[in-house]
């Protein structure tokens, strides 16, 4: 078990894959990272030396914006958005897709869970 | 997708004329626009815009933050009421 960037213990995968549990970092963030500090991307956490720890926090601090305060600056700019009143902030507030994409079906994921509508007519013959 | 940075930012040509002239004059005064598509620039914070949205004018005051925008971003073309339901029709 290692702890790196706060609360984040990724377990027994490789290192490439186990720092990707750091919300910000993906697989090509966390290749550089390994690269940088130098250590095998193959080698697992719980293999990893104390100093081969510290090199890799001392990579995510010094070049990468993880956790908190990725999380906030991702609110901050929505947040912006919302308050100059542009498109893209108003689609934010309603909860619908920003990027044109269609509203008719799908875009569940911006919607959430169907609302059913109470009685809605059936289409007629 | 985004555009090209070599190009720069497009501005139109006679809107940007315009807020020159309100700037080394340094006037204020609404300035009535169709051009949906011109980029904010730094030049235009301060200055109220009436931008087209198909239908009529929508009073946008440009701020710092607005900046990079594109002034069509601020003037919906469309006008969503909710869907039907009896009761609220007669309130329409």
């Amino acid at each position: 078990m290692a702890r790196i960037a706060g609360v984040d213990i990724p377990g027994t995968k490789r290192g490439e894959i186990a720092l990707t549990y750091i919300y910000g970092i993906g697989r090509s963030s966390a290749t550089s990272i390994l690269g940088k500090a130098g250590i095998n991307k193959d080698k697992k956490p719980n293999d990893w030396s104390e100093e081969e720890a510290n090199a890799i926090r001392a990579v995510i601090s010094g070049e990468f914006k993880v956790e908190g305060v990725l999380k906030s600056e991702v609110q901050l700019s929505i947040k912006r958005l919302m308050d100059i009143g542009c498109y893209r902030g108003l689609r934010h507030r309603k909860g619908l897709p920003l990027r044109g994409q269609r509203t008719k079906n799908n875009s569940r994921t911006r919607k959430g869970k169907r609302k059913t509508v109470a009685n809605k007519k059936k289409a007629t013959k | 997708m985004g555009r090209s940075l070599k190009k720069g930012p497009y501005i139109d040509f006679r809107l940007d004329n315009k807020i020159q002239a309100l700037n080394t004059s340094g006037k204020k005064s609404v300035i009535k626009t169709w051009s949906r598509r011109s980029m904010i620039s730094p030049d235009f914070i301060g200055h109220t815009f009436a931008v087209h949205n198909g239908n009529k004018f929508i009073p946008v005051y440009v701020t710092d933050n607005m900046v990079g925008h594109k002034l069509g971003e601020f003037a919906p073309t469309r006008n969503f009421r909710g869907h039907g339901g009896k009761k609220d029709k007669g309130k329409r």
